[in-house]
């Protein structure tokens, strides 16, 4: 019908034109506009392709990721698996990608609990505490990360004694202008029972719970579910390690003629990156939850009181499952923006992907292309690694409630 | 006869009243006044109460000792810090003093400097119509508003009408996040709409290309694209042209904001119901006259605080530019701190920047508070 009255306009007109007769219908509209976005693309990527390729020529540099597998030669302060600067520029890579993920990882936990801490503090009716706690929250988000990072890492640099005058806290924690030493943990031979009791206590806890729903199902007789997972989780491995003859020292970082020695060494730049995200990112989520758990209508604790649920109860049968499916997405994006701050580590001269890969190795081959390609494509997998993680946690709570 | 509201008052009940439980009386200590207030918003309960001791002893610890370094014992004046240490033991704001038009201006020529005075004036004229709806003649208000980037830069950089031309590599200090922020706010705007809308179209290929291009964004640090800005940026366009640094981080940013403008502007688009779009449809207005007349209007009413805190986000963010080697605000304090004279300051310089913004980034969220609230109201 459309398009005889179309045909007729146009002879009307005196326009045969085709063209203009596709422009007018509405599916070869469509189709058009997709071609010419597509060509428009391709017209791009191949402009600038081209630039590139004849900035490169002019440059006499090549496009190739064989400086991957030459040596890096230059040291990094921390790493998490064996590196030395005769290492090639792939280990390197790979030392700042465990670098981010380890002080990503800290920070996610830090940042939630401390989180979750403020948000309920934040809603407590005790007035002086939610009121501090709303004061921090505001300084905290109004602030710029990266002003965080270098406050806090200047506050340790300057404040701090030296190695050997650390500080120490109850001769097992010594904290210095150089970095925090903390008590490592050694596992002598008989330690694997324990992990292996760790292991069955946490199979049995989740049998346990299977059955005791499916009791709870069918009798309507309540366990302890709770209490009694967390008694054998805790309380299997502990007998065991006991009886083995507690297999576990802890080497405590002594002070040596010059400097400190043994145990474990943080960085003044992993805690600083480390504290400083998660504080920021925590006054962030304890607002989310604060609006996750007041997002309940107050009908539902009433209702749930009227059935006769105790109040602990209520909170963990009906307040908790729909606050969580409020406070999941924006926790997610949380974490995500985490990590991706935590790319802020090359001001205060922590060695993480941007440092190493697109800092020093960019720096020493001149490969600007290869390299910043690199350092994108390992956020974006970061990046889509938590997403597609949080959307399947987000899938799961969804699921429990309905 | 003041109880002739309440139905069940008749005079021959007055007496059913428990002495003290009479309506018309006020209302016992023990519920109400101060005294009460203190016992169920501070002691309510045992964790209540170690809650309150807590936090008392905390502030104790800090507030004394805080306001002491940062007021009580600090040195204003002096010309070096050995001048502050002399006079207190606390905070050298001398420091700061000595050196503000350093953090406002970075290092634009001194003689130019009422240029961006100018500037920033002209961007209160601007901002005000978009910010207040009951601006006197909004409508040609808007339409400086957006000839208004194009004022800013000629004023900036000039080189035309009889202005000294001024290298952008002199720009810093506040000046420069301010630069960044409005700049990538104000292009941000349009892209993100058409990123948004791109994203929402039945056309397969346009939404592809704008998920790609959002997530892309999003899943970057703005960080890494300030780096690409300084060394990938000038592999792309014709060999021989040269372009300004800033211009290429301006143009960066601006892409960093969009993906993040585009997904506040989706959240608006969604929650206008369906039924606009199928009147809308129904009127037979074509594609872009609904969404002109019709849906964005009102989307982009709703996303207005989402839009301001996009640009609280990027203002706190324009400080990474020091990791490319420009001086905002930031990196002129953290420059500042390798001179000799005052070398050592550096807590003093980042708690003032942190002031500076704290009080500018929470008074912006007031605004975007105040406008979700005056938003509220309209349904």
């Amino acid at each position: 019908m459309t398009t005889t009255v179309d045909q007729g306009s146009a002879t009307a007109r005196g326009e045969p034109n085709v063209l203009l007769k596709l422009w007018r219908n509405k599916e070869t509209r469509s189709v058009i506009i997709q071609i010419v976005t597509m060509a428009l693309l391709f017209a791009f990527f191949a402009y600038i392709i081209n630039n590139a390729v004849l900035n490169l020529q002019a440059l006499g540099k090549t496009f190739s990721f064989d400086f991957l597998q030459e040596p890096a030669s230059y040291d990094i302060n921390q790493t998490l698996i064996e590196y030395t600067s005769r290492s090639s520029h792939a280990r390197a890579m790979l030392v700042g990608i465990l670098n981010t993920a380890l002080v990503a990882f800290c920070g996610v936990i830090l940042a939630t609990i401390l989180g979750f801490v403020l948000g309920v503090i934040r809603l407590s009716n005790n007035w002086l505490a939610s009121r501090i706690v709303y004061v921090f929250i505001e300084f905290t988000r109004n602030v710029p990360v990266l002003l965080h990072i270098l406050l806090i890492h200047g506050i340790m640099v300057h404040f701090l004694p030296l190695p050997k005058q650390a500080i120490s806290v109850g001769d097992a924690l010594f904290l210095s202008n150089r970095g925090v030493y903390a008590p490592r943990p050694e596992f002598l031979d008989g330690f694997g029972f324990t992990v292996a009791a760790f292991g069955i206590a946490v199979i049995a806890a989740v049998i346990f719970r299977r059955w005791a729903k499916k009791v709870q199902e069918d009798t309507g007789k309540i366990y302890p579910v709770f209490l009694i997972c967390t008694g054998v989780i805790i309380g299997l491995p502990l007998i065991v390690f006991l009886i083995s003859g507690s297999p576990l020292v802890w080497e405590l970082p002594k002070m040596g003629r010059f400097n400190l020695q043994g145990g474990v060494m943080m960085l003044p730049e992993f805690l600083a990156l480390w504290l400083a995200l998660s504080f920021y990112t925590s006054a962030f989520i304890a607002e989310i939850v604060r609006s996750g758990i007041m997002a309940i209508n107050k009908g539902q604790w009433e209702a749930a009181g009227a059935l006769g649920i105790r109040r602990n109860r209520v909170l963990q049968l009906v307040i908790i499952p729909q606050a969580l499916r409020v406070i999941i997405p924006p926790l997610a994006s949380q974490y995500l923006n985490l990590t991706k701050n935590s790319s802020l580590a090359i001001a205060i001269g922590y060695m993480d992907i941007v440092a190493t890969i697109g800092g020093i190795t960019l720096m020493q081959t001149g490969k600007e292309m290869e390299t910043m390609i690199i350092v994108l494509l390992i956020y974006l997998s970061f990046s889509l690694v938590i997403s597609a993680f949080m959307n399947w946690y987000n899938k799961r709570i969804a699921l429990v409630e309905r | 006869m003041a109880n002739t509201h309440n139905p069940d008052m008749t005079p021959g009940l007055v007496n059913a009243y428990e002495p003290g439980e009479h309506p018309d009386w006020p209302a016992p200590s023990s519920v109400k006044g101060p005294a009460h207030w203190i016992k169920t918003n501070l002691f309510g309960s045992v964790t209540n109460t170690l809650l309150t001791l807590l936090t008392i002893y905390l502030l104790y610890k800090i507030i004394p000792a805080m306001v002491d370094w940062m007021f009580i014992d600090a040195a204003y004046t002096g010309t070096s810090r050995k001048d502050c240490e002399a006079q207190a033991s606390g905070a050298c704001w001398a420091f700061i003093g000595t050196r503000l038009q350093l953090f406002i201006y970075g290092f634009y020529p001194e003689a130019e400097r009422w240029r961006v005075n100018l500037t920033a004036i002209l961007l209160v004229v601007a901002l005000a119509p978009v910010l207040y709806d009951n601006v006197p003649h909004r409508g040609k208000a808007l339409i400086f508003t957006v000839l208004y980037p194009l004022i800013a830069g000629v004023l900036l950089v000039g080189g035309i009408f009889g202005l000294e031309y001024v290298a952008t590599d002199q720009f810093g200090g506040l000046m420069l996040n301010v630069i960044i922020g409005v700049t990538g706010i104000a292009f941000s705007l349009p892209i993100g709409i058409c990123l948004a809308l791109g994203r929402q179209s039945h056309l397969p290929v346009l939404r592809i290309v704008c998920v790609a291009f959002i997530e892309f964004i999003r899943g970057v640090p703005l960080i890494t694209l300030l780096f690409v800005a300084a060394v990938m940026l000038s592999y792309f366009v014709p060999p021989g042209t040269n372009f300004d640094l800033l211009v290429r981080m301006l143009i960066m940013v601006t892409l960093f904001a969009s993906g993040y403008m585009a997904e506040v502007i989706r959240g608006g688009l969604q929650a206008i119901p369906k039924g606009q779009y199928e009147a809308a449809d129904s009127m037979g207005l074509k594609y872009w006259q609904s969404m002109r007349l019709i849906i964005l209007p009102q989307a982009l009413k709703i996303a207005i605080p989402g839009i301001v805190n996009t640009f609280i986000a990027l203002y706190k963010d324009t400080t990474l530019v020091i990791v490319i080697g420009r001086l905002d605000i930031l990196g002129i304090g953290r420059s500042s701190l390798a001179d000799s004279k005052w070398q050592g300051l550096s807590t003093e310089v980042y708690v003032f920047v942190a002031i500076f913004f704290f009080i500018s980034c929470f008074l912006m969220s007031r605004y975007s508070l105040y406008l979700e609230k005056k938003l509220h109201t309209g349904h």
